[in-house]
């Protein structure tokens, strides 16, 4: 206690990320200086106001973002009077005053009370529905708004209009974006980057006004459009005004502090009142005022320097780089790009990739630097812009970026390799590569989060963790990969299935590059692993939306039949339930004759194959088959395979239930489903089990109250009998139940993961829990299956054959005479 | 000497993807990458023959439909750990249209 008495009192006003920041500093540098109290508006401990983005696009909640929880100020000895905003600062008697007029003494006293959002001056601007983008309230405010209207309209395409709109767009509703000029982001980017910026957020969806001056806001009790310049009118039911922000200092002018565009304070952070501080958002240093948190985090630094009385540290400004972070677009600007005469440029374009880069240079050294689509190195570009580097001897391959001037590698592990360690990666925390590396191999750090929590890189926005893990993985090298992980997809990535899987969902992924950019795939085009491995998590999960992409197919599956060893083909038209008719038959026949087809042969499922068909042959193969009827088997599918059957209570003198119907309609309602892996049914009239069907995939064996449905057999490279799934009363609770079961693969399988395997990785219970268990859920999943059915079954055959679709696949590009 | 012969249209050959010239010593498969480079090579795989113009493209290689081979497009040889080599011929864009030099296996060996 008495200890409390001689100590110096400290009072913060503001609980935001640069006052705590500061604390933080000064508590590393002098734990037991000061008796701290802080004070905050918000009624929370310190969160990372950064991620409120991300919370609004529902991808982080509010308890991940949470920087110092209420313990962390208890274990700290640190007073927090949340919920809590000072009105007065008496500069005479050195008090604070609250709004409840409660007056509390300091010795020093430091301001960092951020800045408020501009609210443009505009008739119905106090309407409800018409919000800031700011802190926590504002997005508890807009999501509640998403869940009860359709129409938002936000003021201002700046970096935070774009992320609201993003979030916002997010949770469903349709969003136009209002912008003064006819460029996005102009303070960041060139009209080419922001041009780019504008179509990949109009191909998700996003809507733009602009140029547009916005002159009311509409609305009796509510707000219920805009009307602009012009004198249109746009219906809004949810207004965000994100046009910029306005240093929050009237406190501290109220006080008699000398106030500009903000507080102004000199290098080592101090007020025109020695004993008071500022930092943050709220301060003017040297006529700058800062809205990113990285030159926030320096003031910090600096001030608790100060504040622990080890004066030494000066302030001198910061250079800001900025990166937007809408999830899967790559967007990085730093330094000055505005054109001048004696600013020269380099630009490379390569609208394929959906790449933009612009480098600028004066008097040989990088004073700016646009990166659209691959920002990988944006951090290196910055780090020779702070540097002022005289980059003139790789003028020529500069604009190819770090890797290429070192080894040439195309993966971002070199492109780490190359960094030097004065690299800053985390540009929020200002945590150069050094840095990490030093923390990794001393402290024997593993994982993604202990760099985060030993080094603080990669914990505020997050745009570098790509790069923090490159540089894990390239200091730990080999024991990177010994660590305890789940196993990659593939070796082109490190991410594994089900990662892949919850990513594509999370982010919307809808192409292979892009699940690729955004997963920062380690090759360009992946391989014969991943591509099918994607191509068919994005078929699954988006079924027509996806576009099939037949270059990322196993040729099986391109060509719909089967390669053989000598390069031909083989047929498999599909015989429903394994039943055919004399008709049939004979067309089966002709096209073998008509072809010299070398073999015709009976499969194992019940189908009859032709062996040996020419590739160039196919086409016409199929018409003729298409002819009397009869589609593709997709006995070359990672698919629904075959229904096989036997005659059941039709012919057969033990027969329970009618098993042939059964294994047909379960055909007609399955066929040119994708899998993970092939699918082979059965259905058997009793358990004579003449169908097999307890070896296969999905088996029905019926009995005389009902059908026993059976699962996760196999008889290939393993013999497995099924697992007894649920036993049910009719036809369609069988039929229910099987597609619900093949969704639930469908959804978690992992690519060429035999269902038997699936069943063994999730278990048996937790399969059975949500198939049969679990009606609704049963239900969901019957209707998802049915959804992407409706795209799926078309006969592929057909389409190749009379419809022409891909028909340079089949036919030679060239014929040469002589050689 | 290389002479050189008009096969067809770049857009005929899909990206990341490969079609088949004939010839009367065998087919030669023609590929084009995602950055539109394209490479010619004997559609035969050095270890069972398998047709390579089959196969899945990825950057400059392609993997063998049959046995999971990867050749490296510009010089016909087998990744490691596999081991061996399919000929290669010249083959060139210009204007879009792709342009073949046929090598006589003959000439070579
Ligand atoms: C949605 C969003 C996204 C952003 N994205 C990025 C980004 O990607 N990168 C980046 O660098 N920056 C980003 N920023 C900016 C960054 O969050 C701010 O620069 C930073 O939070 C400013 O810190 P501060 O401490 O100055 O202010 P704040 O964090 O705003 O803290 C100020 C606190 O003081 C409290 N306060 C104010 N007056 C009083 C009073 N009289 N009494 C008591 N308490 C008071 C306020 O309630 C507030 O909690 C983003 C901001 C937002 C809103
Ligand atoms: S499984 Fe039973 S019903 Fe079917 S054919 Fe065999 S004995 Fe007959
Ligand atoms: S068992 Fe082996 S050889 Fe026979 S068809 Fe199947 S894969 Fe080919
Ligand atoms: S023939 Fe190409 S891998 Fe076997």
């Amino acid at each position: 206690m008495l200890d409390k008495v001689t100590k110096q009192k400290l009072v913060v006003i503001g609980n935001g990320m640069a006052g705590i920041r500061t604390v933080e500093a000064l508590l590393e540098r002098a734990p037991d200086l000061y008796d701290i109290t802080v004070f905050g508006s918000e009624p929370y401990g310190n969160y990372n106001r950064i991620l409120l983005s991300p919370v609004l696009a529902g991808e982080k909640t509010v308890d991940d973002i949470m920087l110092n929880t209420v313990d962390w100020y208890e274990d700290n000895n640190i007073t927090l009077r949340k919920g809590e905003t000072i009105s007065m600062i008496d500069r005479r008697t050195c008090e604070v005053v609250t709004d409840a007029g409660d007056r509390v003494p300091y010795d020093r006293l430091l301001i960092a009370t951020g800045s408020n959002p501009i609210m443009l001056p505009l008739p119905g601007k106090e309407l409800p529905g018409v919000i800031g983008f700011r802190d926590i309230y504002d997005v508890d405010r807009m999501i509640k708004a998403s869940t009860n209207y359709r129409n938002a309209v936000v003021i201002g395409g700046g970096l935070l209009g774009l992320e609201a709109a993003n979030g916002l767009m997010k949770r469903g509703m349709n969003v136009t974006v209002v912008h003064l000029l006819d460029t996005l982001m102009e303070r960041q980017l060139d009209p080419v980057a922001g041009g780019l910026l504008r179509k990949s957020l109009e191909e998700r969806g996003m809507v733009f006004k602009m140029p547009a001056q916005t002159q009311a806001i509409l609305g009796e009790d509510r707000v219920t459009g805009v009307r602009f310049g012009d004198g249109t009118e746009l219906a809004a039911d949810l207004v965000v005004m994100a046009v910029g922000i306005r240093p929050n200092f009237e406190l501290a002018k109220k006080a008699g502090l000398y106030c500009e565009r903000g507080i102004v304070v000199s290098d080592t952070m101090q007020t025109y009142d020695g004993r008071i501080y500022a930092v943050g958002e709220c301060v003017q240093h040297r006529r700058q005022t800062y809205g990113l948190v990285a030159p926030l985090f320096d003031q910090a630094k600096v001030c608790a320097n100060h504040l622990a009385m080890k004066g030494f540290a000066t302030y001198d400004g910061s250079v800001t780089s900025t990166k937007l972070k809408v999830t899967g677009i790559d967007l990085f600007s730093a330094g000055d790009f505005a054109p001048g005469p004696d600013k020269e440029e380099i630009v490379l374009q390569d609208a394929n990739r959906g790449v933009y880069k612009r480098i600028i240079l004066k008097d040989k050294k990088i004073v700016g630097a646009v990166l659209y689509g691959d920002t990988i190195d944006g951090p290196w570009y910055f780090q020779h812009l702070r540097d002022g580097t005289d980059v003139s001897h790789m003028r020529e391959r500069l604009v190819f970026g770090a890797a290429n001037l070192g080894d040439g590698g195309v993966n971002g592990q070199n492109s780490v390799a190359a960094m030097s360690d004065e690299t800053e990666i985390c540009g929020c925390n200002g945590v150069c590569k050094g840095a990490i590396v030093k923390a990794i191999s001393e402290k024997k750090l593993f994982t993604l989060d202990d760099v985060r929590a030993h080094t603080k890189a990669s914990s505020s926005c997050g745009s570098c963790t790509g790069l923090v893990e490159q540089v894990l993985a390239f200091t730990l090298g080999g024991d990177y990969s010994a660590a305890p992980k789940v196993k990659p997809l593939c070796k082109c990535t490190d991410h594994s299935h089900d990662d892949v899987r919850r990513v594509i969902v999370e982010q919307q992924l809808k192409t292979i590059p892009a699940v690729m950019r955004f997963m920062e795939w380690k090759t360009l085009n992946g391989c014969h692993s991943c591509r099918p491995a994607l191509n068919y998590y994005l078929l699954a999960t988006w079924p027509g939306e996806y576009r099939d992409d037949q270059q990322s197919r196993f040729i099986n599956e391109r060509v719909h039949a089967n390669i053989q060893k000598d390069g031909t083909y083989s047929v498999v038209p599909r015989m429903w339930g394994g039943v055919t008719t004399p008709s049939e038959l004979r067309a089966i026949a002709d096209v073998a004759e008509k072809f010299n087809i070398p073999t015709v042969k009976v499969t194992g499922g019940q189908r009859i194959d032709l062996l040996g068909v020419k590739k160039e042959d196919l086409p016409a193969v199929w018409a003729d088959l298409n002819d009397a009827g009869m589609v593709s088997g997709h006995a070359y599918a990672k698919g629904l395979r075959t229904v096989k059957t036997c005659v059941g209570s039709e012919w057969c003198r033990f027969g329970t239930q009618d098993s042939t119907g059964l294994g047909v309609k379960l055909e007609k309602f399955m066929w040119g489903s994708w899998t993970p892996a092939k699918v082979k049914l059965g259905v058997s009239g009793c358990p004579r089990n003449c169908a097999e069907a307890t070896c296969k995939d999905v088996g029905v064996v019926c009995v005389d109250s009902g059908y026993e449905i059976h699962f996760a057999g196999a008889a290939g490279l393993h013999i497995k009998g099924t697992e007894f799934l649920t036993k049910v009363e009719t036809e369609d609770e069988t039929l229910e139940v099987i597609v619900a079961l093949t969704q639930l693969y469908r959804e978690e399988g992992w690519y060429l993961e035999r269902m038997y395997k699936w069943c063994d990785r999730v278990g048996l219970e937790q399969i059975r829990k949500r198939v049969v268990d679990d009606i609704a859920n049963r239900k969901a999943l019957f209707a998802r299956f049915a959804h992407s059915q409706q795209f799926a079954q078309t006969d592929p055959w057909a389409e190749r054959a009379s419809r022409g679709v891909d028909r340079n696949e089949f036919a030679p590009l060239a014929e040469l005479e002589l050689a | 000497m290389t002479s050189w012969i008009e096969i067809g249209a770049l857009d005929d050959i899909p990206r990341l993807g490969s079609r088949v010239v004939r010839t009367p010593s065998g087919n030669i498969a023609v590929f084009r990458t995602e950055s539109d480079e394209v490479f010619a090579l004997d559609d035969r795989c050095p270890h069972k023959g398998g047709p390579l113009s089959q196969g899945i493209v990825h950057n400059k290689r392609v993997t063998c439909p049959l046995h999971n081979f990867v050749i490296e497009l510009a010089n016909g040889q087998a990744v490691a750990p596999d081991e061996g080599c399919t000929h290669t011929h010249p083959a060139k864009v210009e204007n879009g249209v792709v342009w073949l030099s046929v090598r006589q296996a003959a000439a070579v060996s």
